[in-house]
């Protein structure tokens, strides 16, 4: 569902953070992706959300090449993604609820169709009582958790988790990592981007790692 | 939180046929089969995505109520003037008076007589009417105050002529005659003086509308410039939204919806203003109607008062302000997304 092709790219006239960059998603797979930090995680996200244009090489996504999508497609790709973001990146003046219900309420959906759902899915993260905060009030671990479930709530086909446990701890951080493994066993594509080798001995799974701007896979 | 809180909600992946792993905690899933009934009442919920009540919004809203105002005013002016020529023009347009000046070497009786009678001769002029001396004193009461004894004074006299509907172009003639015949005699043509005000009142209309849509467009690039600063302040919430699966048309939405708020409460606010301070005006000008001066203006200008048409013409502006508010912005958004792609 996601295919790279000697990708390479570089931010500006900066040096190439990315260099030739060959991989592939399969759906309902389980990856890592791993590397020292200033790696390059989060540019290959970017990257796959189609926030970021390759400077060279060519991008698959869904069967197909995203430099040619139309704006209405590209939109319809970004809808079966769901994305933890490194810093989380919820919407400020929004409540937690109202931040964890944006994907489906962009989506043009009723809000009383989606509100138990979305009440639902917060209890399930533990954020029950934290809906009605905003998230300038939150502990960094609620607003990592508040990230996924904004993530979870439209069930992507692929989720990209940044650091999903990067603001947690080691408990919580396992209970997480069991709820991807979930998810993934649903049909979910799931990559996680982490340098906790702790916690990728917890559940073996391919790594794709990405040293010098290289990518290669340890599976 | 207990461990068992993070167990799957049965509810949310129901649909996916093949639930995996830890079936051990399954059966606690029943633990999220109540929400439906325990849902809080306070949720808040539908908040715009892009705040509306920033600083610079409170600014855009004070600029739009102080343009609203002042356009309203403009179009209620217009409106005002408008009315009063109107009005003119239905009570003077077919009407003429030929004024008979007293001569102390002439009979002034006899003057009026003859020029009644030649007026009377004439086709295009349909009723002949000699103004009684008591009620062609009290017209110049107005202006000399009453219980002046006018006896003494050497006050003309009127005729006045009401005409056909039809072309009068016997009227030159009839003027010539008339002055040949009875030297103290004029005939006043009161459409000159229509026409005259017309044009004042034309010139009023037109600078007013002119007003209006000036203000309008400096309205429209306020909120261009505004929605331009939201935008760019609001840049990484775009970018969000759009990672999340918005596309163009819900995000210029979202701005439009608030740029209608911030223009419905500017024009609001400013369109109030006006209609108090119209309102205000006409109540002056009533309470001051008691008063020859009041009396004097009455005849220049008209009732001082717009009427509900007046109160629609501002409501209509304040609510074209909106209008282009939210237009205004749809469009700069628009714009500002696609060059930001
Ligand atoms: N917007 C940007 N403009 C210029 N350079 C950037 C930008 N974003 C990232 N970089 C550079 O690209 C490189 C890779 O950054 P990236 O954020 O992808 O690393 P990362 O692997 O996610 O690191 P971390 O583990 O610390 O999150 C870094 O050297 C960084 O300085
Ligand atoms: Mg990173």
């Amino acid at each position: 569902m996601v295919r790279f092709e000697n990708v390479g790219l570089r931010y500006g006239m900066g040096p190439e953070v990315l260099k030739d960059i060959n991989f592939s998603i399969a759906p309902r797979s389980f990856q890592y992706l791993t590397g020292p930090s200033g790696a390059g995680k989060t540019t290959l996200i970017r990257l796959i959300l189609m926030a970021l244009k390759p400077t060279r090489g060519l991008v698959h996504l869904f069967g197909q090449d995203v430099s040619r999508l139309e704006a209405t497609t590209l939109t319809d790709f970004r809808r079966k993604m769901g994305v933890v973001f490194q810093d989380f990146r919820l919407l400020d003046h929004l409540t937690v609820y109202e931040n964890v219900a944006l994907p489906l309420r962009v989506l043009g959906k009723e809000e009383a169709g989606y509100r138990a759902e979305v009440v639902e899915l917060l209890r399930w993260v533990g954020l029950g009582e934290r809906m009605h905060a905003v998230p300038s009030v939150l502990s960094g671990g609620e607003k990592q958790r508040a990230a996924i479930a904004r993530a979870l709530i439209s069930r992507p086909q692929l989720l990209l988790a940044d650091e999903p446990t990067g603001n947690v701890d080691p408990g919580l951080g396992r209970r997480l990592l069991r709820l991807f493994m979930e998810l993934q066993t649903l049909g979910t594509a799931v990559v996680i981007a982490t340098h906790d080798l702790a916690l990728m001995e917890l559940y073996d799974a391919p790594r794709l790692v990405l040293a010098d701007g290289h990518l290669h896979v340890d599976a | 939180m207990t461990h068992r809180a993070w167990c799957l909600p049965t509810g949310i992946f129901m649909s996916t046929p093949d639930r995996g792993a830890e079936p051990a905690e399954h059966e606690e899933g029943e633990e999220f089969a109540r929400p439906r009934s325990r849902l809080p009442d306070n949720l808040r919920r539908d908040q715009p995505l892009v705040p509306v009540d920033t600083v610079a919004g409170r600014a855009l809203v004070v600029v739009i109520a102080i343009l609203t105002f002042l356009a309203a005013l403009s179009a209620g002016g217009a409106l005002m003037a408008a009315r009063a020529s109107e009005q003119w023009r239905g009570a003077v347009a077919n009407e003429m008076t030929i004024q008979v000046r007293p001569d102390p070497r002439r009979n002034i009786e006899a003057d009026l007589a003859r020029a009644v009678e030649l007026a009377r001769a004439v086709p295009s002029v349909a009723e002949v009417r000699a103004m009684p001396r008591d009620e062609s004193d009290r017209l110049l009461e107005p202006w000399l105050g009453a219980g002046l004894d006018l006896i003494e004074l050497p006050v003309p006299r009127l005729i006045v002529l009401r005409l056909n509907a039809s072309v009068a172009n016997d009227l030159v003639a009839f003027s010539q005659t008339l002055r040949r015949e009875v030297p103290s005699a004029t005939l006043d043509d009161h459409r000159l003086w229509v026409r005259r005000l017309s044009t004042m009142a034309n010139t009023i209309i037109v600078a007013g509308v002119g007003v209006v849509m000036l203000v309008l467009v400096a309205a429209a690039l306020a909120v261009a410039f505004a929605t331009r600063g939201a935008m760019a302040g609001s840049r990484d919430s775009v970018e969000v939204l759009h990672l999340v699966g918005a596309d163009d048309e819900f995000i210029a939405r979202e701005f439009q919806n608030r740029f209608i708020t911030l223009g419905l409460r500017g024009g609001g606010a400013g369109g109030f203003a006006a209609v108090i301070v119209i309102a205000l005006l006409g109540w002056l000008a009533s309470a001051w109607s008691a008063t020859p001066e009041a009396d004097q203006l009455q005849a220049m200008f008209g009732a001082f008062e717009i009427g509900w048409s007046g109160y629609g013409v501002v409501i209509l502006v304040a609510a074209i302000v909106a209008a282009i508010a939210g237009l205004v912005s749809r469009v700069t958004v628009r714009h500002y997304l696609r060059a930001m792609s």
